[in-house]
């Protein structure tokens, strides 16, 4: 895609372990313009932290990266661990999971907000700290000039999550990777917080990826979503698209798992038999042929590569999508 | 009983309370809640974190002790049981936890897993104990000849998960608490065990205490669901019912909140609601005041009664929403 503000191609990712050699990820593309959000799902273990960590150039030591990560118009995996640094936090934030262990426990929530913004914004102690005070505000911290003499053990779970987004958002990021960053919360929290991140987005016009396993987090609140599947994006679309047009028996098998406010209790839920393959043992085949109702024929000893469907935004990997098979 | 579930509870648990004091400071996680649950049904129990969903789980099982209450199994009040009796209560009531991977011991095989409640029950006979462990493994899905020899890490979590119901099973229990049984799983391997629950339940006529935080896995297993917060309860009815119509603003609050895996549902804009108050200094009369949009005066000065709001539905709150 042109004009996006990062685009990632065709990336792997290799970890050695002692059972064999890893791929995390398995020749990804992505890409995110600016002000728009991108959504990518999966089980634990798809690959889609491996992902974003391989944006962030903070994979582990021993993992492998090859491919491109294109971020406003250099590529990542080429530049400096100097350079590097001065665009995370600065034009490239991140939220994680957990709060508690992305903020320092012996710091003041003031100190760190103030040390990442005199890191990279030239202002003095008292103009980052008036900065500071903004950003609590802006991210519905109440009495936020007192909370800046606080630690991180001081603040529930969701204020924590709220300290850790206005930490992201200090230096006018132009891309927030969220990385699960509702997970850890309850339900009447994860809300919230998920509305913050909306409206910052808007109002900063910065790209955002959140990282999810919930296709109910993505469904109303990204433009588009990337399905991943055993390191592969198996199927991505922009979101109204994904949900209405399915075409990878994957998406569909996910959507239906998932237990429905509106079903009567009792109904048997339509699970998805066995489980996801072992990413040191890669399959020949398709990887969700082995779970998959519809496998047959060349499912299992070829792989499905990301063909479009009606547009060309539409891409699934499977050799017997959906919608066609209605058709047919 | 205000509670009435029905004709025939195999559960009540009469006015429990249950405190805990963490460096000077009294935590309420469990304020005077009264429940039934009849022989045969699932009572679904939700709320945040910290609600005392949990408490309220080990409290009936006498895994911890109540300041004040009743629990009756079956007629007994397990409070008062000491030594031997209160051990021969508990063979009949089970509990399944969180993280089925932390809850099996990382050194020992499945089959002698499986086996040790047998064992503790004082099941001599080996012969017996392998054909009931046998029998539990191969209820839940797995081959006892695969697994029996193998250690806990070589499975997966969903698995791990399989092997802590077939451990609750194998004692052919009446009553099993599952706390959280499905929130550290995967949505597609979730559904598996969600189905299994139901398939057990069928199979050995349990009844079932599934406290969840989730309102939709709760929703796909509960006859009844009860909504507690901040050691209270707030609403008790049968699932349908009570997520159609709910009475409690808290209630609906939590209903609002779930995210719909729907594009054009648009997520409605959150109730800048706040987080709840500590356990340690609940406010005063309706917990949830502090967070109710309907909230005036006399919910400060008055503790709300569960009170009938539609057949078998119970609020605690003085200006419900039907």
């Amino acid at each position: 895609m042109s004009g996006a503000l990062l685009s990632v191609e065709d990336a792997v990712v290799d970890l050695p372990t002692p059972r064999g050699n890893l791929r995390a990820v398995d020749h990804v593309d992505l890409a995110v313009g600016a002000g728009k959000t991108l959504g990518i799902v999966g089980e634990s273990g798809c690959g889609k932290t491996m992902l974003s960590r391989a944006v962030l150039q903070l994979l582990p030591k021993k993992a492998k990266l090859s491919g491109r990560v294109m971020f406003d118009g250099q590529d990542l995996t080429t530049l400096s661990a100097e350079k590097l640094r001065k665009l995370r936090g600065r034009s490239l934030a991140v939220v994680f999971q957990d709060p508690m262990t992305s903020l320092n426990p012996v710091l003041t929530i003031g100190t760190q907000l103030i040390e990442t913004i005199q890191e990279h914004l030239e202002l003095d102690l008292a103009q980052a700290r008036q900065r500071s005070t903004e950003l609590l505000t802006a991210v519905g911290i109440p009495a936020p000039e007192q909370r800046l003499t606080q630690y991180p053990h001081q603040l529930s779970g969701g204020m924590r999550q709220r300290v850790a987004i206005a930490v992201a958002l200090s230096c006018e990021p132009k891309l927030l990777i969220a990385d699960e960053p509702t997970t850890a919360l309850d339900v009447t929290i994860q809300a919230q917080i998920l509305d913050l991140l909306a409206r910052e987005q808007q109002r900063r016009h910065m790209a955002m990826i959140i990282i999810t396993h919930d296709l109910g987090v993505v469904a109303g609140r990204t433009d588009e979503v990337a399905v991943m599947y055993a390191g592969r994006v198996v199927e991505r679309a922009p979101t109204p698209a994904l949900f209405k047009q399915m075409r990878m028996p994957y998406t569909e098998a996910l959507l239906a798992a998932l237990p429905k406010l509106d079903v009567p209790p009792h109904t048997p839920l339509p699970a998805i038999s066995g489980r996801p393959p072992d990413p040191t043992r890669p399959l020949k085949g398709c990887s969700f042929s082995p779970r998959c109702r519809y496998s047959a024929g060349r499912c299992s000893t070829e792989k499905p590569q990301l063909s479009p469907a009606e547009t060309s935004e539409h891409l699934y990997a499977c050799f017997h999508p959906i919608a066609a098979r209605v058709s047919a | 009983m205000m509670l009435q579930a029905a004709s025939d509870p195999l559960m009540k648990v009469e006015n429990l309370v249950v405190e805990f004091s963490v460096g000077g400071k009294t935590i309420h996680a469990v304020s005077d809640v009264s429940l039934e649950i009849a022989r045969g049904e699932t009572l679904g129990l939700v709320g945040e974190s910290g609600c005392g969903k949990s408490t309220l789980g080990r409290a009936v099982l006498q895994l911890r002790q109540a300041v004040s209450g009743k629990v009756l199994f079956d007629g007994h009040d397990l409070t008062t049981l000491k030594g031997e009796a209160l051990r021969r209560m508990r063979r009949r009531v089970q509990l399944i936890f969180q993280d089925p991977i932390a809850s099996l011991n990382p050194r020992r095989r499945i089959g002698d897993i499986v086996a040790e409640p047998l064992v503790i029950a004082g099941v001599k006979d080996f012969e017996e104990r392998r054909r009931r462990v046998s029998e539990a493994l191969s209820a839940v899905g797995l081959d006892p000849a695969l697994v029996s020899g193998r250690l806990p890490h070589e499975f997966s979590g969903g698995q791990c998960q399989r092997i802590c119901i077939a451990r609750s099973l194998v004692l052919n229990p009446e009553f099993v608490i599952c706390d959280e049984p499905v929130s550290a799983l995967d949505v597609s391997i979730r559904a598996q065990i969600l189905n299994l629950l139901e398939e057990m339940k069928a199979r050995y006529g349990l009844t079932l205490l599934f406290i969840a935080h989730d309102l939709a896995v709760v929703k796909a297993v509960s006859d009844r669901v009860a909504v507690m917060y901040l050691g209270r309860l707030c609403e008790v009815g049968p699932s349908e019912q009570l997520f159609a119509r709910p009475a409690h603003p808290y209630t609906a609050l939590l209903i609002e909140a779930i995210p719909v895996p729907d594009p054009d549902v648009r997520p409605t804009q959150s109730v800048p609601v706040g987080e709840p108050p500590s356990p340690i200094a609940p406010p005063s009369g309706c917990r949830f005041r502090t967070r109710c949009p309907r909230a005036d005066a006399r919910c400060a000065s008055e503790v709300p009664e569960l009170r009938v709001v539609a057949p078998g539905q119970f609020a605690a709150c003085h200006h419900p929403l039907i």
